[in-house]
């Protein structure tokens, strides 16, 4: 992105180079102290300043979901995110919805269903997941289908991670889900 | 992206200052489009304006019986909110159809009416686009132009305005409050955004020094009449081919009052005075639907790919007519059309 856009650049176009700024994270319930430039993303910052690259980049335009988190509990895109927008925001990962040993209900459920394949995707699913029950606006698969529709999976693992989803928020079994027995 | 300055507004008067005093810097709050155009180099600010920490974020009554919603009122929040829900189902419907839950938890009420048209052309810097680069001409007029408009275009632009919220807002004849250095002014919906014609550069009313602080909503908000129905090439997170926003007001056997907007068809939320009358003190038969919808659709032209959305917007016309009157509106989650 960095580099297209600046050979794009106009010769003539007279930019100021800002200096950094100073920008605070709670990133999986832990402080961190950034200086980035203004134009990095949420997802930038996530995965090159602190190295946390459970957050996949996978469009960088907001079409994919693939770098969904949790900012103060709200699923959004980190790709469209200014990191300095977010001073002194709650950052939840990947990275940060396991508790202690265990692994989160969502996780849990996913390896169970064998909802992914390349699994590239997997963590924003689980993100998006993780805020979908939080909104408490899915009751069905119709419905957690159409609010999980800002997550692609180009493996194409849709039903069972409606099946995964389903198995947390309303304790179907892997024998009992709709999306098993089709 | 490009480099610029970030800076934060400390209330109304200094975001209005602030982007008054730079014709290069740009307002930012949920930021979805603004970040996107930046990275493809298509918007070049010198300066971001971070709005989102000003007190824009409620939804208030309003003394006439109606509702102000705060321009920083997130797209998911203003959806959900018992008071849209029950009094405004049209317009939350609409909001549910648009985008996907993370776009909507980010994006900005006032953010929303300001969208840029996905044309690609205008998305694709090596592209002429008169939209992007004034005089330069227009890339879809005889290139790919299956999702461009069909009424109300121009020599110099055939593109769409990409909301879904806009169509429903204009259906109920919302009104816009913007606040500029003279002060604040109230903007009709129908006002606030442009046909092409032969400044496609300009999509909205706006000033380039006026901020919007709220869209506010009159009493009436169709919500035992109403449908949003959204066609789109699949079930979610696209953008509309065509989608019909419609509101009645039905008292006995008789239309009273009908509202009709079009989106995915226009360079804006299209809406024609003269179709709304002729279902108003009649019945809500077919023949009457047939006929709004020639009205609706008089002077629609196609450019060769989106000729097949002529006919696909007369349908969709017909069916939302359908789905009001009968009171059963489309659902967003279970996609079949009845």
């Amino acid at each position: 992105m960095a580099q297209s856009s600046s050979a794009a650049r106009k010769s003539s176009d007279k930019r100021p180079n800002p200096a950094k700024v100073a920008v605070t994270l709670h990133v999986n319930g832990i402080q961190r102290k950034l200086a980035i430039a203004p134009w990095t993303t949420l997802l930038d910052a996530l995965r090159l300043h602190l190295d946390l690259t459970g957050t996949k980049k996978g469009c960088d335009h907001g079409q994919c979901g693939a770098c969904t988190v949790l900012v103060d509990g709200r699923r959004i895109y980190s790709c469209l995110t200014l990191a300095v927008m977010k001073d002194g925001a709650h950052v939840t990962t990947i990275e940060g919805l396991a508790q202690g040993g265990a692994m989160h209900p969502l996780q849990q459920a996913f390896i169970e269903h064998d909802a992914l394949q390349c699994g590239y995707c997997t963590p924003g699913q689980i993100c998006s997941a993780a805020g979908l029950i939080a909104e408490g606006k899915a009751g069905n698969a119709d419905e957690i289908r159409e609010l999980m529709s800002g997550n692609i999976c180009r493996c194409g693992a849709y039903p069972n991670i409606v099946a995964a989803i389903e198995q947390v928020m309303f304790g179907k079994t892997l024998e009992t889900t709709g999306e098993a027995k089709r | 992206m490009n480099s610029f300055e970030y800076t934060r507004a400390v209330d109304i008067v200094d975001a209005v200052r602030q982007v008054a005093a730079d014709p290069a810097a740009k307002l930012i709050a949920g930021g979805t489009n603004l970040v996107d155009l930046m990275k493809e180099n298509v918007a070049r600010p010198s300066r971001l304006i971070d709005i989102t920490r000003l007190p824009l974020d409620k939804v208030e009554e309003t003394s006439d019986g109606g509702l102000r919603i705060g321009t920083l009122v997130a797209n998911s929040d203003l959806a959900y909110d018992p008071r849209i829900e029950g009094r405004y189902p049209l317009l939350g419907s609409a909001i549910l159809a648009g985008a996907s839950q993370q776009l909507r938890n980010m994006a900005s009420t006032g953010g929303n009416l300001l969208q840029r048209t996905r044309c690609l052309y205008f998305y694709d810097t090596s592209t002429p686009c008169n939209k992007r680069e004034p005089g330069s001409g227009c890339s879809a007029i005889g290139g790919i132009n299956r999702m461009h408009a069909i009424l109300g275009t121009s020599e110099h632009c055939i593109a769409t305005h990409p909301s879904d919220m806009c169509v429903a807002l204009a259906a109920l004849d919302a009104r816009v409050l913007a606040t500029g250095p003279a002060g604040q002014r109230s903007i009709a919906f129908d006002a606030f955004h442009r046909l092409p014609g032969d400044t496609p550069q300009i999509d909205t009313n706006l000033r380039a020094d006026e901020i919007i602080t709220a869209i506010e909503l009159p009493p009436k908000g169709f919500a035992k009449n109403y449908t949003y129905l959204k066609i789109r090439d699949r079930l979610s997170y696209a953008f509309a081919l065509v989608s019909v926003a419609v509101g009645l007001d039905i008292e006995g056997d008789k239309i009273k009052d009908a509202r009709l907007a079009l989106g995915g068809v226009a360079h804006k939320p299209w809406r024609d005075r003269e179709a709304e009358a002729q279902l108003s003190g009649a019945p809500p038969t077919r023949e009457r639907f047939v006929q709004a919808a020639e009205t609706l659709l008089r002077g629609a032209r196609g450019f060769g790919h989106n000729d097949f959305k002529i006919e696909l917007t007369r349908r969709a016309i017909l069916r939302a007519l359908g789905q009001a009157a009968r009171g059963t509106p489309q659902s967003q989650a279970d996609k079949r059309i009845k």
